[in-house]
């Protein structure tokens, strides 16, 4: 399907998350004029500031988003009542935005009013102008096309940094982006891009006209002031609309499912979604999608009320605790640490190993006649691997696995996850760490290695519930205990199978599966 | 109070913060209706002195007097605005519109616009600049003449009793600075202002004043009519009459 035909057949949801971008984009950068540009006002007037200010300003630019939501999901902040940082959501993509918008405006800002002609200000303030009178009739309408100019570059940022408020269920057009990844589809990863770049393009053109206009000197000299006031009226009020609809939140008497950032969890939250509508008339929302360890820390945070998590995942990423091959060991350890830590509870396992899957192209495997991951082991120093970040990050991920197992790569790459899959396809790398119940498995026609040191922990996949939660509404117990053991490996495979390889709604893939397990008619 | 001075220095001396002295123990006063020329080279201390008057910066000793009054107990922005002034870059204001410029300080004392549009209109008038050709131009589109007049308009504009002038035709061609001088010198006249003007050019300092202050390192060396600088034999005084090459004086105002 090529990206024209795409976004035809899609083009309401395409207008739908473009409207998404351009407000979250509108809302950070209204923000962003709020703070930015009094501030650096601000420090023209107190330059002993500018260091501290400027600096804090360029270190929020550095902090990777990722990092930043995480930072921003746990923070409880109210002002009268309405929540004003922290959770998931656009709320927080916004307050990252904005923290990364600040620089070029401030800086803009503050460099604009110094270079006025020192001349200038000096007849200003000769002829009897107040400071105010001096910052609003001379020295702000001549800062304005450098102003303008900082406004422009936070645009472009934000436009291109909302892309990633996707990972936290703050919509836009990400969403695209992240799905493609998550699915290998290149045609997907465009129609998010594609109209990403032309918003970025679009906000560049129109402003940089603006900074002409204002520039040559016309647009101001009808009562600079009056315009002023008015956008800032506008920003204010775009700004504090946007705050009040994305600090509505979760209201008390829905239930909010969560997922990870990948397609077998976006199948697990909406089966849980799924049974819970099913057997109840509760309402349910799905706040899928989120990036890195932000599905824990939303549910902890109480933005979530449950998602899938993984035994070994909790036990080694989440409690940092000692590394155990026992399934039901760590099921114990974990169930219990989360009770008195977080106060949330392990249901039920679902029913399968999430592991990690050592995979190698199954020509290699046959021809090199691989069945283990010692096999491998043997030949790796003329191969190349590749691993996604998670892998080489986490303490049951590279550092032990290739100490255990004794490898030593010619070459160690680190990419997105989803993009090993294709490596490993197009023989770029030799052997990636996969997922076991990956559908992308058999579409590549890889071969799992057996993992026979049993360095992989288990990963089974167990519904984690708020214990207020499960006291508000005790049915969510049984619903929850009806879903033990109701998916094996294989069949998880063909659920993901489902969704990657076929393309196919997650909605109907898990309907089609509830029906058949008799959960609904 | 004697009325008859509009400005006073008394023993004023002005240091920068790092200890360097710009001004040591300068004594003089301006009459009301009397334009003073402060003449040296740069650096003299000339511009100092100015903005000593209208407070753009304060005295480390003794005291400056505007109408009997310090300039310490001045509200700098009510002083300000009783006191026109023409600075060498001209500082016309870029975004606003040449009849914007002149409107300003009318505009921050609350006129009503049209008082304010009218006032323009008849100051263009006064400078020698067509308010219709001109009252809608930008000082971009001026040349380094007309700008220089609509600068001297915008002090003008509120009808302050005293003007402050900086090297205000310094940077104009020779022969657009005579004309300019000329009519300045006729308006002068008209308007009967108290006015300080800061030079180094001695021949317009002899065309405009009505007493020469003469200014080396921070420090009056001669204070007096026009005639008491080609008489004097301070080697300053002797350099720049020297510079009055043709020998014919352009004469003193009446």
């Amino acid at each position: 399907m090529s990206l024209i035909e795409f976004l035809l057949r899609n083009r309401q949801e395409v207008v739908e998350l473009t409207l998404e971008h351009l407000f979250l984009v509108a809302v950070s950068t209204g923000v962003a004029i709020l703070i930015g540009v009094p501030l650096g006002i601000l420090l023209t007037r107190k330059p002993n500031l500018s260091k501290p200010v400027l600096g804090f300003a360029n270190i929020m630019q550095t902090v990777p988003s990722l990092a930043l939501f995480g930072f921003l999901i746990p923070i409880n902040l109210y002002l009268f009542h309405v929540r004003i940082l922290g959770g998931i959501g656009a709320r927080t993509a916004i307050v990252a935005l904005v923290l990364y918008a600040l620089l070029p405006i401030i800086r803009n800002t503050f460099t604009g009013i110094n270079g006025v002609d020192p001349a200038i200000r000096e007849a200003g303030r000769g002829m009897g102008m107040t400071d105010r009178q001096l910052l609003f009739q001379v020295e702000l309408p001549l800062a304005l096309g450098v102003i303008l100019a900082g406004v422009r570059v936070a645009t472009v940022i934000c436009v291109g940094t909302a892309t990633i408020a996707a990972a936290i269920d703050a919509g836009g057009l990400g969403r695209y982006i992240f799905r493609g990844l998550r699915m290998n589809d290149n045609v997907l990863i465009l129609a998010g891009a594609v109209p990403a770049a032309l918003i970025a393009l679009a906000a560049d053109i129109v402003l940089g006209y603006a900074e002409r206009v204002i520039r040559v000197g016309n647009a101001i000299k009808i009562g600079f002031g009056k315009i002023l006031w008015a956008s800032a009226g506008a920003i204010g009020v775009l700004a504090i609309a946007g705050f009040i609809v994305f600090s509505s939140g979760k209201t008390s008497d829905r239930i909010a499912v969560g997922s990870k950032d990948f397609t077998e969890q976006i199948i697990l939250g909406e089966l849980l979604a799924q049974a819970m509508e099913a057997k109840t008339d509760m309402k349910v929302e799905r706040r899928f999608d989120l990036g890195g360890s932000l599905a824990h820390e939303a549910l902890v945070a109480g933005e979530i009320d449950a998602y899938v998590e993984y035994s070994g995942t909790a036990l080694l990423a989440i409690l940092k605790g000692r590394p155990s091959a026992d399934p039901q060991d760590v099921y114990r350890r974990v169930k219990s640490e989360y009770a008195n830590r977080f106060k949330l509870e392990w249901m039920e396992p679902l029913g399968f190993n999430n592991t990690f899957a050592i995979l190698v192209r199954g020509e290699d495997a046959r021809r090199l006649g691989l069945k283990t991951i010692s096999d491998a082991a043997k030949l790796s120093a003329q191969w190349r691997a590749g691993f996604g970040q998670d892998f080489m990050s986490r303490q049951d991920g590279y550092p032990g696995f290739v100490r255990t197992y004794g490898f030593h790569f010619a070459e160690t790459r680190e990419m997105d996850l989803s993009l090993t899959y294709r490596a490993l396809a197009e023989h770029q790398v030799d052997l990636i760490a996969g997922n076991s119940t990956d559908g992308l498995i058999s579409r590549y026609g890889f071969v799992q290695l057996t993992d026979d040191r049993g360095y992989f922990p288990p990963y089974d996949a167990v519904p984690v519930v708020r214990q207020a939660t499960l006291d508000k509404y005790p049915r969510l117990r049984d619903i929850l205990r009806s879903l033990g053991r109701i998916l094996t490996v294989e069949e998880m495979r063909k659920l993901n199978y489902a969704v990657d390889g076929e393309h196919r709604e997650v909605r109907d893939v898990v309907r089609e599966f509830l029906k058949r397990k008799g959960f609904m008619e | 109070m004697d009325s008859e001075k509009s400005i006073e220095f008394n023993h004023v001396s002005f240091s920068l913060p790092d200890g360097r002295a710009l001004l040591s123990d300068l004594t003089l006063e301006v009459h009301r209706g009397e334009t003073l020329v402060l003449l040296g080279r740069s650096g003299s201390g000339k511009t100092t002195t100015m903005k000593l008057i209208n407070r753009l910066i304060d005295p480390t000793e003794g005291e400056v007097k505007v109408d009997g009054k310090s300039t310490l107990e001045w509200d700098p922005i009510r002083l300000r605005r009783r006191i026109g002034y023409v600075i060498q870059e001209v500082g016309l204001f870029p975004h606003l519109s040449v009849e914007e410029n002149i409107g300003v300080v009318p505009r921050l004392e609350g006129w009503e616009t049209d008082r304010i549009k009218d006032r323009a209109r008849a100051l263009l008038a006064t400078v020698g600049l067509d308010p219709d050709r001109f009252a809608a131009r930008f000082p971009a589109e001026l040349s380094g003449g007309q700008r220089q007049r609509v600068g001297v308009a915008r002090a003008l504009a509120a009808d302050p009793p005293v003007i402050l002038l900086d090297e205000p035709f310094g940077a104009l061609d020779p022969i657009t600075r005579r004309d300019i001088q000329q009519e300045f010198r006729m308006l002068q006249e008209r308007l009967k202002k108290t006015m300080v003007f800061v030079t180094h050019d001695v021949r317009e300092a002899l065309l405009l004043a009505h007493r020469i202050g003469l200014v080396k390192d921070g420090r009056i060396i001669l204070l007096g009519p026009p005639s008491d600088l080609l008489h004097s034999k301070d080697p300053e005084a002797l350099a720049f009459a020297a510079c009055v090459v043709d020998g014919k004086l352009p004469g003193s105002p009446a």
